[in-house]
Parts: structure tokens; sequence; C-alpha cells
């Protein structure tokens, strides 16, 4: 039995006229770490209110644990962690306060649990008698994920916990997550980061409410269609203009230092691929151009999905 | 005018006995894509607002677009444009009303008014959308468009504070095209982000961390500088000695 189903799950808001989320289906495996990815308004925070029971579809069913998200709504909320996007613990009690009521409210202690916690709790303990209200950011962040994982949850539901939160954190807080997987918790998490989809098992890529590809993140990469190419020169934006201009390019867009580049009719004929566009290049007075094969990551399959999504495919692909 | 558009000398903000932000000094060029990083808590957004003249330092001395900033806030804020994640346009007016009210509080004339009011609309292609309000646009649309009215009034600088956060990739990249646009012509760019991709972009970047400025440079000097591949590793680097965490 799958910790997490989803089976042809529609919502819409404001009467219809907002699709969050559009005949959607997916399963998590027990003990899966499994990320959903994409940016703001793909609907990921929909499956998250939907699955913690919060929230009643259009139509579809899903489960957690086995258990229908409206029938055994009761059952699923005390068998559940939830971290909601917002930060949404009581700002007036203090760290400790907070952390004992939520275990109060699933009719267990603290102390009962503590082990779980120990690792992430000890970096707040200094501030235990503050008030959740005063903390950083950061700190917040960790509270919320000690309260949602006191009751010991067989399913913890994160909805972009490391949204605004600096790289060094946002490391910290994946150690975090490894850590709480070993002990056999599924977790479900989402993010709008994409360098962060690889530190998941399986991952869903969502866009406007709709999966665009759901397997591992090493197939997804593996099923980028073009020979992606790193390109760079001295004048960057120019490059990337002129690049773009070039009649073979399929894609062209920013990727840090370099531009990633794909090109019409793939790598059949090097002379209208890479070799045509360095000679195009140095006509354009290009200097110290570099142009060489380079892996594509979820970003570049992100954006390759986006546009075979998109039937404007022109109008997404910053080609 | 002189040439820099931002000169800052051991500008430095207390609260109390903590010290947000400690001496930083460094200048940005006109036209130039100025990233100012940093971890959460390092006090970039205390040095943000004492160069939009929000907040008075404590002690050093800044100079913004020419401008004092104890003596002259009033002529730094019309003389800025700025937008964040948090903050960008009201919701509950719609494209062309937005356009209109931030025109108008930055002293457009009415004939002005129209005619950037058209030429923004067409720009970013909204012409269906002009009429619909602006909480029903999808994130990427909101933040183009958020840029575009911070700059109608085309002040020196723009400051953007985190604007493409959770922004789809695709988006992300069109939203960069427009401060390239910007840039070129001769609006200086002061921009934070936490994707390091986008640290790229930037001409020059400086990194805080606890307050102080410890890192400027070009991307590729500083990767040089920390003998990294990507400006990830340079990051994780500095921002690894943080003392602090506080936002």
């Amino acid at each position: 039995m799958p910790a997490v189903t989803l089976e042809h799950i529609t919502k819409t808001y404001d009467k219809g006229r907002i699709q969050a989320v559009t005949d959607l289906s997916f399963t998590v495996e027990k003990g899966e770490l499994f990320g959903l990815i994409g940016p703001d308004g793909a609907g990921k925070s929909t499956v998250f209110r939907i699955l913690t029971t919060l929230l009643l579809a259009d139509k579809g069913t899903a489960t957690v644990e086995g258990l229908d998200t409206v029938k055994d709504f009761k059952k699923i909320r005390g068998a559940v962690g939830y971290m909601p996007g917002k930060f949404s613990l009581y700002q007036d009690l203090t760290v400790e306060e907070n952390l004992h009521f939520f275990a109060a409210l699933f009719g267990t202690t603290v102390e009962k649990n503590y082990g779980l916690i120990k690792d992430i709790y000890e970096q707040i303990k200094p501030f235990s008698t503050r008030r959740a209200g005063k903390l950083s950011g950061g700190m917040k962040q960790k509270l919320a994920l000690c309260c949602a994982l006191i009751h010991k949850p067989v399913v913890l539901f994160l909805d972009e916990p490391t949204t605004g939160v600096d790289a060094v954190s946002r490391k910290e807080f994946w150690d975090m997550l490894k850590r709480l997987k070993a002990e056999g918790i599924t977790i479900l998490v989402s993010t709008p980061y994409m360098d962060e989809a690889d530190l998941c098992e399986r991952i869903a890529l969502i866009q406007e409410g709709k999966i665009l590809s759901i397997d591992t993140p090493a197939n997804i990469v593996k099923a980028y269609p073009e020979k992606l190419y790193a390109v760079r020169a001295d004048s960057i934006h120019k490059l990337l203009l002129d690049i773009r201009l070039y009649p073979d390019t399929l894609s062209c867009y920013s990727f840090g230092e370099h531009l990633h580049v794909s090109f019409r009719n793939g790598e059949k004929n090097d002379q209208n691929g890479p070799e045509g566009l360095r000679t195009y290049l140095e006509q354009k007075g290009h200097n110290r151009i570099e142009i060489k094969p380079t892996p594509a990551t979820i970003e570049d399959s992100f954006i390759r999905l986006m546009a075979g999504n998109d039937k404007g495919a022109s109008k997404n692909i910053p080609a | 005018m002189s040439e820099k558009a931002i000169v800052c000398k051991d500008l430095t903000k207390e609260f109390g006995d903590f010290t947000a932000v400690n001496k930083i000094s460094f200048e940005v060029n006109t036209g130039e894509i100025y990233g100012f990083l940093g971890a959460n808590g390092a006090g970039k957004t205390t040095a943000m607002r004492m160069l939009c003249g929000l907040s008075y330092p404590t002690s050093g001395e800044a100079m913004v677009a020419g401008f004092n900033v104890y003596k002259q806030q009033e002529s730094i804020k019309k003389n800025i444009g700025y937008m964040s994640q948090k903050f960008s346009l009201y919701e509950n007016l719609t494209i062309r009303e937005n356009i209109e009210f931030y025109g108008g509080i930055y002293g457009l004339s009415d004939q002005q008014l129209k005619s950037k009011e058209d030429e923004l609309i067409t720009t970013l292609g909204l012409e269906k959308e002009a009429k619909k309000l602006v909480g029903g646009l999808p994130l990427g649309w909101k933040q183009k468009l958020a840029f575009s009215v911070a700059i109608i009034h085309q002040p020196k600088i723009v400051f953007l504070d985190e604007p493409t956060g959770g922004v789809d990739p695709v988006t992300r990249r069109q939203f960069w095209d427009l401060i390239y646009e910007a840039s070129a012509k001769g609006i200086t760019i002061f921009v934070t982000t936490h994707y390091m991709d986008e640290a790229e972009y930037c001409g020059r970047i400086s990194i805080m961390v606890d307050g102080r400025i410890d890192a400027l440079d070009t991307p590729a000097n500083l990767k040089q500088q920390f003998s990294a591949t990507t400006m990830d590793e340079v990051f994780y680097a500095l921002a690894r000695g943080a003392k602090r965490s506080a936002d």
C-alpha cells in the first residue's frame, strides 16, 4: 500500500474560474522522499491542503496511509505532520509552549518523542523562552518542523520549507530531511528551487496545476531530448542576443555563467550545430568563444517541458 | 551628476548594542548591475533601507543618485525605483489603474502617463489583460509588471529585493532580460537574490556576512579568489562562517 495516492484530483477556486489543479494523479511510496517541484501558482499548496484534509477536491479521490481524505479525515489528521508554507504557529507562545501545545493536541508528550526532534530542537533550545513571533526566519522554520514532528507522524507534508531561505540554511534543512527519512517517515516536500530536486528520490514537475513529468531526478534529465551545449564568450548578453538570431538555434537561455544552447536537427550535422555556431559567432566579432557539451539539469528539463506543454512553444522558450 | 550611482563609506547601523550593518563601503557605477548578496540576517535589508532613504545610518557616509542619505532622503526617494517580492502592486486595482497610480505618485503628467501606459502594456504583451485585476495575474507577470512600474519615472537607480523568488525558470530569465534592457538604458540595478545562478548575471557582487561586506568583485574574480567553480561554492565558503542567523 502506498503512503499517498491521488487519483484524478481536480480543484477549482472562485466558482470554477481559477483552475488550481487539473486531473492530477500520482502515488508516493512508504518511506519515500518525494518532491513536488514547481513555481508559485503551480498548485502545490492545493495538493498539500487536499492531502491534509483541509480542503475538499472538486473531483477525484485521494488517500493517505490507505485512509480516504474525505471519509477518514479525522484519522488522517492524527497520523500526519504538516508544515504549511506560511508560518502558522502561535506567535504569542514561546518556543517551548508551542512545542508542548502541539504535543498535547496530539495526545502525546514532548518527552515521549524527543528523540525524533532532538537534533533540530537543540539548535533552537537557547531561545526556548522566546516568543515564536520574535524568532528569525531560520529558527521559525526549525520550530515549525519540530511541532510537525512531535507526535511522530507516519507521513510528513512540508510545503515550501526553504522558500526565501539562504543557500547555506537550505543545505542544512535538507540534511535534516535525510535523517528523518532514515527514521522511516514518508516525506512529501515542495519547493520552487530546481536545484533541490536532486535531493529527492522521485519528483513531480508541476506547472499550472498539471504534472509535466514524474520520475527519479536522474531519469528526468536522461530523457532530455536534445544535446545541450554550454556556451560563453566575453560579452555574454550580446552573445545571448546573437545566438537567438542564429537560424539553427532551437533554444538559448542564460544558465549561470554560461548560456545553454540546443540546435534544430539535433547533432546530426555538426556544420549546422556547434561548429556552425562558432563560425557564426566569430563573424559577429565575439572573443574567447567556448562551446562544450553539457549534461541537462532538472532546471533545463523543466524549461524544456514548459515549452512542450504549451502550444505556442516559441512564446515560452526564450529562443 | 557624478558617475557613481552609489557611494558608500563605513556605513553603519546599530540597534541598541546590536550592530546590524558594520562599516560597509562600496561604490556602484551608473548603469551597472550590482548584486547585493548575503545570508538571512546578514544585514542586507537594513543596508538597503538606509540607501533608499527609509532609515538613518548610525554613522558613516553614503550618497545615492547624488543625494546624501542623512539630509536628502526625500530627493533619494524621488530618484530611485523599488520593488520586492513582498511589496509590488495593488492586487485590487487593474493593470492600468496600477500604472496610473504609481505614475501619478511619481509625478508624471497626464500626457506622459497615457503614453507610458500604452507603451508598457504593449511591451509586456498585456493588451488583453489591461483591464483585469492584478490579483488574478500569474506571479511571473505580476513581477514583470511591477518592475516596469518601478522604473516608470526613469529613476537613476532601481532597488530589487528578491524580485524572482518563487518565479518559474522561464519567467525568471525573461525578468533578467528586462533588467539587462533597463541597464542598457543607463538605469543602475541594485539587486538581491537567493538564486546563485543569478549572481552570475551581475556585473559585480558583494557578499555580506554578519553585517560586514566580506567579498566584493566580479563573479569570475570571486570564483578565482575562492578556487570555486560556481558562485554557490563561493557563497557557501563565506556564509558558512556566519555567527548570526537572525532575520
